[in-house]
């Protein structure tokens, strides 16, 4: 298979910063909105060098999401960012009415996604963000997996027309795509070739994927591995393309089995080629306190989890 | 400034554009829309600056953002007598594949909306944002945006009142109306607003209260004063007390007509208390 080398921890949430940083120097018409959480947005830098372009809403979400609406009449491109968990679920009718509905370029920007934020536990730790956001009409939902994509999506959804869902989060996580890759939304992106089961990750997972799959082919497994960063649109082509070689999914993610990445997969498979699919994902559950790497243990998010999955889904074949 | 009479003239037709509209599909909100007439007439045809036709982004004129958004009727009848789009679409008014869907949005493309409204709350934060988009392009025109006054139960708002004077958004003029009804019964038997003015003032906003919020020539000068405390580092709030069912007797003094239509008989009786001005779609 395919060997990725992790060219040092990294969180995604600094690649979201470094790509702000970018875009306020080639992009005037980027501007930033945050909610009370600067330093964990890592924005700093885009402030230091745009303050007029920078709009601290306070902790007032739901102003934050109509201001950015409002900041898109005239051609500004907003970016309205804070926790994943403020993003989203607390003002989903912000978001349908005054964006999705209304059609408004704004970019929800959204850090401290799922489990492994860690210790803060359940209140802020989303697992339904995904579901909500892809369920909205006209909304692009964008989960990538490692500080170089988080980067080059953010950039590129500064060139996407229409409301964007960008999802990171807050540890450390592997850093292995190229430096330079550019991002395409809705194009999956093929990391290693396989003939025994497709394996469709997303966000940090797609890391985790990578070390299962070196793992299964030591036991003689040939996993083909997609990084699925787009949501929505969703890459139909690019499974169904895998599935025909394989005949067997796993689908990998840090949010709940409903309405995730999951949930795409099956669909799509139900529809054109039903084929066995097991869920790396969460049991309709909250999560708690704890350190990354034991949230990801218990809540099975991890390359053993992608694994175990793999061992049952062929049984299935 | 276009003479008083022939504004009048646009307001009573616009009341029997309300009227016929929301009696076609039976359904609709007349009583705030009715109560809105005057001050939209005005706003419209008087107070705003505007450029000819329509783009989404606005640079260059004023703009403003309907948040009561059930008192569509009346907000469509004053875009298209001011030639946004044909009078005779008013006909459409929430009927299958209309661009006039029953509160006002800018998913079917009609011209003069620019957000979607309805779901309470949200308008004066998309207006914050505006008015900061005009700052940002160096864009001296002013945003304005109606609220109504039970509409101010919904917390959004104080977040954007707060924002507004702390931010020292002084290109915005917000008026409330302030019928003092809401869909239950009064404003003060279901959550009382209190006394909004010192409210307003209290955040830090310039406040200026309208007694005869139906009287055209009141709002004129409410919207010339209000104008003038633009560019002066404080928002400007214009509370407007206005009756709910204006121009119709029986619609008047009551919440009753808040989301109901006239019958048959009672649509005659209304419009003939508005006899035709301009002619009706």
């Amino acid at each position: 298979m395919t060997k990725y080398i992790d060219q040092g921890k990294n969180d995604t949430r600094s690649g979201y910063g470094e790509a702000m940083t970018e875009l306020g120097r080639t992009n005037p018409n980027v501007v930033a909105l945050c909610a009370d959480l600067i330093g964990s947005l890592k924005i700093q830098p885009f402030i230091d060098e745009n303050p007029e372009r920078f709009f601290q809403i306070g902790i007032a979400e739901a102003n934050m999401m109509g201001i950015a609406a409002g900041l898109t009449i005239g051609g500004k491109i907003p970016f309205a960012s804070t926790f994943a968990n403020f993003a989203t679920g607390r003002v989903y009718d912000q978001i349908r009415q005054s964006i999705a509905y209304s059609g408004k370029n704004v970019k929800i920007c959204a850090s401290h996604a799922g489990v492994t934020l860690g210790e803060d536990g359940a209140t802020h730790q989303i697992l339904e963000d995904i579901g909500m956001m892809k369920m909205l009409p006209g909304m692009t939902v964008i989960n990538p997996c490692d500080f170089n994509q988080t980067k080059a999506a953010t950039l590129a959804i500064a060139e996407h027309e229409g409301p964007v869902y960008l999802r990171f989060g807050r540890p450390k996580v592997a850093n292995f795509t190229p430096v330079d890759q550019k991002f395409e939304i809705g194009k999956a992106l093929m990391l290693s070739e396989g003939t025994d089961v497709t394996i469709i990750a997303t966000g940090h997972l797609v890391w985790e994927a990578l070390i299962a799959a070196e793992r299964l082919e030591e036991q003689g497994i040939s996993a083909e591995v997609i990084n699925f960063h787009t949501i929505k649109p969703f890459d139909e082509e690019a499974l169904l393309k895998s599935v025909e070689k394989t005949g067997c999914v796993v689908s990998a993610e840090e949010h709940n089995f409903l309405g995730g990445l999951g949930e795409s997969v099956a669909r799509t498979l139900t529809v054109h080629n039903p084929v066995p699919q097991e869920f790396v994902a969460t049991q309709d559950t909250f999560g708690e306190s704890g350190t990354p790497e034991q949230l990801m243990e218990k809540y099975g998010l991890n390359n053993k989890a992608i694994e175990k999955a793999v061992l049952k889904v062929l049984k299935r074949k | 400034m276009a003479k008083l009479d022939e504004l009048q003239d646009i307001v009573v037709q616009t009341r029997r554009d309300i009227l016929r509209m929301v009696h076609k599909v039976n359904s609709g909100h007349p009583g705030g829309s009715l109560g809105c007439t005057e001050f939209l007439v005005a706003l419209y045809n008087e107070a705003m600056d505007l450029k000819e036709g329509f783009d989404m982004d606005g640079i260059g004129e004023d703009l403003f953002f309907l948040s009561n958004g059930h008192i569509s009727p009346v907000f469509y009848s004053v875009l298209a007598r001011k030639g946004y789009f044909p009078v005779e679409e008013l006909n459409t008014f929430r009927l299958l594949n209309s661009r006039l869907q029953g509160h006002p949005t800018t998913h079917e493309g009609l011209p003069g909306i620019r957000v979607a409204s309805g779901s309470l709350g949200q308008g004066m934060s998309v207006a914050i944002g505006a008015a900061l988009g005009k700052k940002l392009n160096g864009d001296d025109k002013l945003v304005y945006s109606l609220h109504g006054d039970g509409e101010l139960q919904e917390g959004q708002n104080w977040e954007a009142i707060m924002y507004a004077a702390g931010n020292k958004v002084d290109n915005l003029i917000s008026t409330i109306d302030r019928n003092g009804q809401q869909i239950d019964g009064p404003t003060e038997e279901i959550l009382p607003l209190g006394n909004l003015k010192e409210k307003f003032e209290v955040f830090g906003w310039d406040v200026l209260e309208v007694a005869e919020g139906n009287n055209l020539e009141a709002i004129i000068n409410a919207l010339k004063e209000a104008k003038s405390r633009t560019g002066k580092g404080k928002p400007v709030c214009i509370i407007l007390d206005t009756m709910m069912g204006n121009g119709v007797d029986f619609m008047m003094h009551t919440h009753a007509w808040h989301g109901k239509a006239p019958s048959d008989e009672q649509l005659e009786n209304a419009l003939g208390q508005n006899p035709e001005t301009l002619g009706d779609y």
